[in-house]
Formats: structure tokens, sequence, C-alpha cells
């Protein structure tokens, strides 16, 4: 039985991945985890900063994302988003200069409590990997 | 008729121009292939996002309580408009275009008496219409400093642009850039953002339903400040790789004509050499003949 699907990653850049043997990606949706398998429901869904995991053929990967949209149809599983980092090939200094940039917003940030929940969000996520 | 000197004095002063048109051309050439790789790349993120856009407010149940981003102020009295041009000149029609394409949307509506804002994206733009229209420029954007066009920078565009939306300062928003066909081709581009215009989309409406988490009223407040920053860094991609694709064509042409120059004007420098040799041998030879 075939169990694959189709996966891009798009950035503002580039096509960022391309992939046709993914079997599954866990994805941090703004209100939980959210695994998705072959013939998942259409779905469009917002998503705070978070580690995406895929899950294909040919191995594992994970990524840090710090924002992006979602949307799964017909087999077909798009993720925008505006910075990806591929957790094997970036440096630990460079999660560390992020991690400190959301630091420095969290005093900032005073009025909207939805930026506040997903900045602490990463911030969490991000000490996770350091 | 121009002496000798002065005339070698032009063929130098003409070679040294077509040499630096040419180096300027390779350049443009260099710069081009890069920008134009990064606009390529750059058109499927700005299409997805217009789609689940598009998607997102085919679902919305209630057309009314959509953001305001989406269905604008109900009004059409301000406009705002972000033209975005180049930091530099000598690229031919580009930045004039452009302009062309701003003015004439300018005087359409001061005419009809509404209310013009303008955001300036780029030094040129703001030199050409600082004459006629210097009061009603509100800012003057410029990214001088940085080499290639980067998210970043689009960003701190769009964060204005939605600044000044959320302050009510205006109600609709166009931006002006143009679009990459190919080296010789650019067509300027009025595209507006602000309300965004789902109608004439060519992406492929589907009738499919999508199931949305959390709803689509959260998805689409935190996406539509996002997808103005993205149409402007898009617009921003286009606008570099057709920079440097009208600098190309303009420099190409201007090393052919200033080729063309140097021949005109060696065969001058010829001829009136020619000429002085004659007239001193005629002088010598009707000279010996008297004798």
């Amino acid at each position: 039985m075939n169990e694959e699907f189709k996966l891009e990653i798009v950035n503002p850049e580039k096509l960022f991945l391309s992939k046709e043997d993914v079997t599954e990606v866990v994805v941090p949706a703004l209100e939980g985890e959210m695994g998705i398998l072959k013939d998942h429901i259409s779905i469009i869904s917002f998503l705070k900063p978070g580690l995406i995991i895929i899950n294909s053929n040919s191995g594992e990967d994970k990524f840090f994302i710090e924002d992006g949209v979602l949307e799964f149809k017909n087999n077909n599983l798009t993720i925008l988003t505006s910075s990806i980092y591929d957790l094997k090939q970036t440096q630990k200094s460079k999660f560390q200069e992020l991690l400190k940039i959301a630091e420095d917003q969290s005093k900032e940030i005073t009025s909207n409590d939805q930026v506040k929940f997903l900045n602490e969000q990463k911030i969490e996520i991000l000490k996770a990997i350091n | 008729m121009a002496s000798l000197d002065d005339l070698k004095k032009r063929i130098t002063s003409v070679k040294s121009t077509q040499k630096i048109t040419k180096a300027m051309k390779m350049v443009a050439a260099a710069k081009l292939k890069r920008a134009q790789e990064s606009a390529e790349k750059g058109r499927p993120y700005s299409k997805k996002m217009n789609n689940v856009i598009l998607n997102l407010s085919n679902g919305i149940s209630d057309k009314d309580s959509a953001p305001k981003l989406l269905s604008g102020t109900g009004k059409e009295q301000r406009h705002l408009c972000v033209i975005m041009t180049s930091d530099r000149g000598l690229c031919g029609g580009f930045n004039a275009n452009i302009i062309k394409k701003a003015k004439n949307f300018f005087s359409k509506i001061i005419k009809d008496g509404k209310e013009l804002k303008i955001i300036t994206v780029g030094s040129k733009g703001n030199d050409q219409l600082k004459r006629n229209f210097g009061d009603k420029i509100i800012e003057n954007i410029s990214f001088k400093n940085s080499k290639n066009a980067n998210y970043f920078d689009a960003e701190k565009v769009g964060k204005s642009i939605i600044e000044k939306f959320d302050k009510e300062e205006f109600d609709i928003c166009t931006i002006f850039y143009n679009q990459f066909k190919n080296v010789i081709t650019q067509i300027p581009q009025a595209q507006q953002i602000i309300p965004l215009n789902t109608e004439n989309d060519d992406t492929s409406k589907s009738d499919d339903k999508y199931e949305f988490e959390p709803d689509e009223d959260v998805i689409l407040s935190n996406l539509l400040p996002k997808n103005i920053s993205i149409q402007i860094f898009k617009a921003m991609l286009e606008n570099s790789a057709s920079e440097q694709g009208a600098r190309m064509s303009a420099m190409d042409n201007a090393t052919r004509n200033a080729g063309e120059m140097v021949d005109k004007l060696t065969i001058e420098y010829n001829r009136s050499r020619q000429a002085a040799i004659t007239k001193e041998l005629i002088e010598i030879i009707s000279g010996a003949e008297s004798l």
C-alpha cells in the first residue's frame, strides 16, 4: 500500500524543500501539535513557532520554524514560512542568537496576548534545542 | 571644422565612455542572472500565499465580520500609493515607466477629488516625484545599503503600511512596480493590496471545503498583514530583476551608439587629415611652379 504524499516547504526566497516520499509530518499548529498522514482532510492551519518533523522513506528530518501557514489538499502538503532552519545543518550559535532576540522582544510586548503567547512558545522551543 | 587635435580628443573620450558602458553592461548582466533567479524562486511563495488567502476568503461565512485588511474600510476617499523604484540611475526607462504610470494614477485621483498619500521606496522615485507631488509624499524608504532585496526590508515596508492602516490614515493602498518579463521587457504594474483584490485572480478557484484550525477569522487576521509584506517582497524581487535587465539593455545600446560615434569621428578625422596633406601639397606644387 502506498502511504506517501507530497510535501513542499516554501519560504519567500525559494522553494525550500520538495519531497515526494513523505509518510508523516508533525507540525506545531496554533492549538497544539498535529500529525498529518496520507489522505488527511483538506485543511488550512496557522503554525506557531516550533519543530516540523518529517518522516519519509529516506529518513527523518527536523526543522525549526518561527511562523507559518499550512495547506493540505489532495495529498499535497504545502507549508509557507518566512523563517525556517534545518536542525542538523544550522549552527547552535544561530539558535542562541534567535533565543536572545526572542527574549529581548518578550520584554517589549505588553499589550497583545497572542503575540506574547507565540513569543513564549518560541523561547521555550529554542531553549529545548540549545 | 574642428581641428585634428579636437577630433582626436573627442575620439578618446567617446572610447572611454564606451569602456564604462560596456563594463556596466557586464556587471548588470551578472547581477541580472542572480536577481532573475531569486525573482523566479520567490514567485511560488507569493502565489501559494495568494491561493491560501483566496481559499480562506471563500470559506468565510460572514463577509461583514471579515478583517478590514480584506474587506476595506468601506470608503474610497483616501489613497496610499507605494512607488517602488531603484536607488541608482542609468537604467533606461525603468524608473520613468513606473513614474509615468503612477503619475497618471495620481492625476486621476486628484481629479476625482480624493486624498492622495505617497510612500516612495528607492531614492530615484523620490527625486522625480518631489517636484510635482512633494507635499503628498509622507515617507521615503531607501535600501541603498542592502545589496540584494531581502525579506527583512520588505517586512519593514509592510509594517509601516499596516501601522498607517491601523491608524486609519488611508482606505486603499496600491503598489507600483515593474514586473520582470524578460531582459528587454518590463511591465509597470499597479497592484492594489489593501483591501485585497480577490476577484481578478488567475489562480484556479477551488470549491473544495477546507477544515480550518483555528477558525478562519483568526488565520486571516494573522495572515493578511503577512501577505502585505510578501506582496511587497515580491514587488522588490521583480523590481530588482527588472532594474538589472533595463540597465543591461540600456548600457548595451549606449555601447553600440558609442561605437557608431567612434566610427563616424574616425572617418571625419581621416578626411580632415587627408585634406590637410592635400592642401600642403598644393601649396608646395604651386610654389614650385611660380618659380
